[in-house]
């Protein structure tokens, strides 16, 4: 009996394979953006870890001489005897040939995993590398080497800064003849517990924390957050198009339903058949699905490995992997969404009586009631995203809030359109209008899925745009004051700062002192820095808040700056008392933003520095110059001190790098923007072929009373353009409220920093008219059917023939 | 005794519609019900179909108590024991001739390939097993839904004014068929009809007013 019912309803597809693939292509869609964007964000997540690994000197604390150029060999073997994890590295310059490269000579067997940069697994390779027979560079330095000048055998390894030759320490040792020297030593990451202090074992040396990430490098989280958003997004109108197309393959069906029941099937079997008949299609939607997504991945991925490259001036693979963790996430969301939206199907199947005449169109009919719920839902939804702000905080708080707060807004379209097509009706007078808006009002019911996809596509659309269009115009502005000046370089140690002070004084137009120290700032992990009363400050640096004559005021020691973080994070006002690290209680008299730092950070004047901090050491510099005089001054400056380039930050380099940062964010977010539209537009013509072979019966009439054929399906175009362009007045709005989301609250939850939104009109009307094109591309096939129709079809419904 | 009802009452909301009917058919036997358009007529019919559960009163079927049925019992009766003759002939739309006419016995186990080629041939619907309904007149089309009816050589066949939508010509050739075929199967027939011409061709008449046989 199972296999009598299956056939019957498998004939439905049969005979109209169209409706099937529609179906297959709804859900496989859906699928593919999620999974596509799944996928991105899983390559960039491994790709980010991959990059921080390969780089991981810049994680790790060393240990490094206070007052000489190399500490001996013994060092070494005496700390690693007290029980602390130590490596040691050597570097030093090398001429090969008639080049000068940087030698770094690093120990394979004790160093961290974190800072291997080349893979020595094979036994032969660690061999020959401990031999000292074997050395890595990047490929862009080997392509200029002069390979003949040296015994070594050298490969290319794209993990590599550039002008870095990696050897094992022996070999370091005996190019740069420094027998038994090392540079520094690098501490792992965790230490056993209980050992003998440093600072007792070995007063000479200095314990040297990470190199703060980069300005730029925090970039990433923001992407990331961004990807992160948008999968969620994709999720959200992925699930709708799904629940959509479900719902059409069963209401396509009602009729033979009923005349199965009646027959004699019972409910029982009806339901195992459709159940299994959905969970088939659903897998094997969401094999094409995850191929799709693969597709779109792997399209996009340049893009974003390209991003990540540069951030971490590291090779990332551009190549895609399969991984577990999205192509079951995409075939969870298939059948997640075809189980979700099945289950309320087959409970309608189940209620649905006996006897009623058959009804196909019984669904098309608005059923207040059913907005009514929706409307009460929607309204428990953002009951529950004001909750999840007011109440609780966190990433997850964030991300509920966006969730209900899109849900919600999803689900009260129906309503609101409900309410301006009823408007609209008893506004009209002529017949032909009233029948129009009171037509269109009756095909809401079926359209309303689809139309919510829409909506959520162009929110996500508005709000991701108006998000990264905010953060771009933000940040470069924010450059523009933070590093108002040309060029900052920071010695390595006292002697070398006094060097560069008398060093860049003839070279350039200003050089303003940068001090620093460490310490706790309310509880927090932070830093103060000093600066110089100069009008680069003076003229540049907008606060958040700020009392009047705020830069006497920081001149004259009287008050303190602090950044956004440390202002939010402990609710503290202008006027409140900072106590610096060892030392005097200053007032707050200023909030700057300072955008992507996880630390807390204050702001003191050059004269109070002097006082609280006599002995710290006074290492940076900012440079004011001709920005065409940068690069001289830095190749000179690498020249003269060998100073590494994480030491020297050029304003313009920075820029332009993050320029290119948010151009291919653009890309990647712009591309998705354009495929969710895409899907959500096949998702209208689903909706519309549906409701287009059940509508005769509607139009039979109107037909018979003497409208053309035409004349209807310009109404049927006209109906998809009205709808969608209402569906997306109501989108700008929920956008809106959805960039409001990440940029001031999921944003602060993440990062501690609130961005200020700016608006873009000019990208909604761009995306008003994508979305009526879409509207119309939907619509013409369906109209043109209509246009099409035999009037022997038409006839059909007069002569009571189903 | 194929059907026996006892004080049937069913009512919808407060509108009562059958108030206490009593009806009893025997098998091989045929009744014709009239009565005027409103009268409760299909709810009946509904009722000993097992379409639909009666409030108050006894309703047996081949034996059975129908109120004593569970879903799954009742959909075994309309399976196995009882058919339904549409007005509108309910045809399953993506289905051809020649598997309409074999679903329901296929679905009851009962599928007798001689039996259903007899059928499409006296139907006169041999040449159009291949053809879809939507490609049917109203007329073939009722004869497939006779056929799916007989073809599971049911005891009981319910038919609500089958006819009443063809012509007099066909609506007369298919109740003729009709008619002939059930005689041939030996089964009972409970036929709804508004026309007095078509109720004299069975067995016996009844009339149902203000929710009783009058
Ligand atoms: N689902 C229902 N809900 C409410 N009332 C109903 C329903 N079905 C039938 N009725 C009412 O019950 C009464 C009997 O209906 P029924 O269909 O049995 O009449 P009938 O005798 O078959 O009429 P006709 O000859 O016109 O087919 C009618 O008044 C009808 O309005
Ligand atoms: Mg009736």
């Amino acid at each position: 009996m199972i296999l009598t019912t299956a056939q019957a309803t498998l004939s439905h597809w049969k005979r109209r394979p169209g409706q099937l693939l529609t179906l297959v292509i709804g859900l496989a869609l859906a699928t593919a953006l999620w999974s596509g964007v799944q996928a991105i964000n899983a390559e960039a997540r491994a790709s980010y870890d991959s990059a921080a690994q390969s780089l991981g000197q810049s994680t790790l604390e060393i240990l490094e001489p206070v007052s000489s150029e190399t500490l001996p060999q013994s060092r070494f073997a005496e700390l690693r005897r007290a029980g602390w994890l130590v490596s040691p590295v050597l570097e030093g310059r090398y001429r090969l040939g008639d080049r000068t490269i940087r030698i770094r000579g690093y120990d394979p067997l004790t160093a961290p995993v974190a800072m291997q940069p080349v893979n020595l697994t094979d036994p032969n390779d660690l061999l020959g590398f401990i031999g000292g027979t074997v050395g890595f560079v990047h490929p862009e330095t080997y392509a200029g080497l002069e390979l003949s000048e040296t015994d070594l055998e050298i490969y290319a390894q794209a993990a590599l800064p550039l002008g870095v030759l990696l050897v094992d320490i022996g070999t370091a040792q005996r190019l740069l003849d420094q027998r038994d020297a090392i540079s520094h030593l690098v501490l792992w990451p965790d230490q056993p517990a209980g050992l003998e202090s440093l600072r007792k074992l070995a007063p000479d040396l200095r314990r040297v924390r990470p190199n703060q990430t980069s300005d730029a490098a925090r970039l990433t989280d923001s992407f990331h957050l961004n990807l992160t958003a948008f999968g969620l997004l994709a999720f959200a109108v992925g699930l709708f198009i799904v629940h959509g197309a479900i719902g059409l393959a069963f209401e396509q069906r009602r009729a033979m339903f009923r005349t199965l029941r009646a027959l004699g099937v019972p409910l029982q079997s009806l339901v195992i058949v459709l159940a299994s008949e959905v969970m088939v299609l659903a897998v094997l939607s969401a094999v094409v699905g995850v191929a799709l997504g693969y597709i779109i991945a792997a399209t996009l991925l340049p893009d974003v490995a390209a991003t990540i490259r540069g951030l971490y001036g590291a090779e990332v693979t551009g190549n895609l992997q399969f991984r577990r963790s999205w192509w079951l996430s995409g075939l969870g969301i298939a059948l997640a969404g075809a189980a979700l939206a099945s289950a309320q199907a087959l409970w309608r199947v189940s209620k649905m009586p006996l006897l009623a005449p058959a009804q196909p169109r019984a669904w098309l009919r608005a059923s207040s009631r059913g907005i009514t719920i929706q409307l009460g839902v929607a309204m428990g939804l953002f009951l529950v995203a004001g909750l999840s702000v007011q109440y609780f905080s966190g990433l997850i708080a964030g991300f509920v809030m966006l969730g209900s707060l899109l849900l919600g807004a999803a689900l009260i379209l129906p309503g609101i359109l409900s309410a301006l097509l009823n408007m609209a009706s008893r506004l009209s007078v002529r017949p032909l209008t009233q029948w129009f808006w009171a037509d269109t009002h009756q095909q809401l019911p079926g359209l309303s899925l689809a139309l919510m996809a829409l909506m959520l596509a162009l929110a996500t659309n508005i709000g991701v745009g108006t998000m990264v269009s905010s953060f771009r115009l933000t940040f470069t502005g924010w450059l523009d004051q933070r590093l108002a000046s040309e060029f900052y370089v920071t010695g390595r140690d006292q002697a070398d700062a006094d060097a560069l002070l008398a060093f860049l004084e003839p070279r350039s137009d200003a050089v303003l002192p940068i001090w620093r120290v460490e310490g706790a700032l309310n509880q927090h992990p932070g830093e103060v820095f000093a600066v110089a009363d100069h009008p680069t400050y003076r003229d540049n640096w907008p606060m958040l808040r700020a009392v009047p004559d705020i830069w006497d005021l920081l001149a004259n020691g009287e008050g303190v700056l602090i950044n956004e973080q440390l202002w939010r994070r402990d609710d503290l006002s202008l006027g409140d008392t900072l106590t610096l690290p060892d030392g005097p209680n200053l007032q707050i008299i200023g909030v700057f933003s300072d955008y992507g730092n996880p630390k807390a950070q204050a702001i003191i004047g050059l004269s109070v520095f002097d006082r609280v901090y006599p002995n710290a050491a006074r290492l940076g510099f900012a440079v004011r110059i001709d920005p065409e005089k940068v690069s001289q001054l830095r190749a000179d400056i690498r020249e003269e001190f060998d100073l590494p380039d994480t030491l020297m930050i050029d304003q313009a380099s920075i820029k332009s790098f993050s320029l290119g940062v948010f151009e291919r964010t653009f890309a990647v977010s712009g591309a998705l923007n354009i495929l969710t539209l895409g899907v959500a537009g096949f998702a209208m013509l689903t909706s519309l072929l549906t409701l287009a072979s059940m509508r005769i019966p509607q139009l039979a009439p109107v037909w018979a009373l003497g409208q053309t054929r035409a004349r209807l399906a310009q109404f049927e175009l006209l109906r998809a353009v009205l709808l969608a362009a209402l569906t997306t007045v109501v989108a700008i709005p929920v956008g809106l409220v959805l960039a409001w989301s990440l940029l001031a609250v999921v944003n602060v939850e993440a990062f501690g920093w609130r961005l200020p939104m700016f608006l873009f009109p000019s990208q909604w009307l761009v995306l008003g008219g994508l979305t009526l094109l879409a509207a119309v591309l939907a619509a013409l096939w369906p109209a043109q059917k209509l246009a099409r129709t035999p009037p022997g079809d038409l006839l059909k419904v007069f002569a009571n023939e189903r | 005794m194929l059907v026996d009802l006892k004080n049937v009452q069913k009512s919808y909301g407060d509108q009562p519609v059958l108030a206490g009917v009593d009806l009893q058919l025997d098998a091989a036997q045929s009744l014709a019900l009239t009565g005027e358009s409103g009268s409760g007529k299909s709810t009946l019919l509904h009722l000993i179909g097992g379409l639909d559960q009666a409030d108050a009163g006894e309703v047996a079927v081949a034996g059975e108590n129908l109120r004593q049925m569970d879903d799954a019992g009742r959909a075994a009766l309309r399976r196995t024991t009882v058919s339904v003759v549409f007005q509108q002939f309910n045809l399953i739309p993506s289905l051809n001739v020649a598997a309409n006419l074999s679903f329901q016995a296929r679905l009851a186990g009962r599928f007798d390939r001689a039996w259903t080629n007899a059928l499409t041939e006296r139907l006169g619907l041999s040449g159009l097993e291949q053809r879809y309904p939507e490609q049917l007149s109203g007329g073939q089309q009722q004869r497939v839904a006779i056929g799916r009816a007989l073809a599971v050589r049911p005891a009981l066949i319910l038919a609500d004014e089958p006819t009443g939508n063809l012509d007099e010509d066909s609506g007369d050739a298919v109740m003729s068929l009709l008619l002939d075929l059930v005689r041939d199967t030996g089964a009972g027939l409970l036929m709804v009809t508004h026309s007095q011409r078509l109720a004299a061709r069975l067995d016996r008449r009844l009339m149902l007013a203000h929710g009783r046989i009058a």
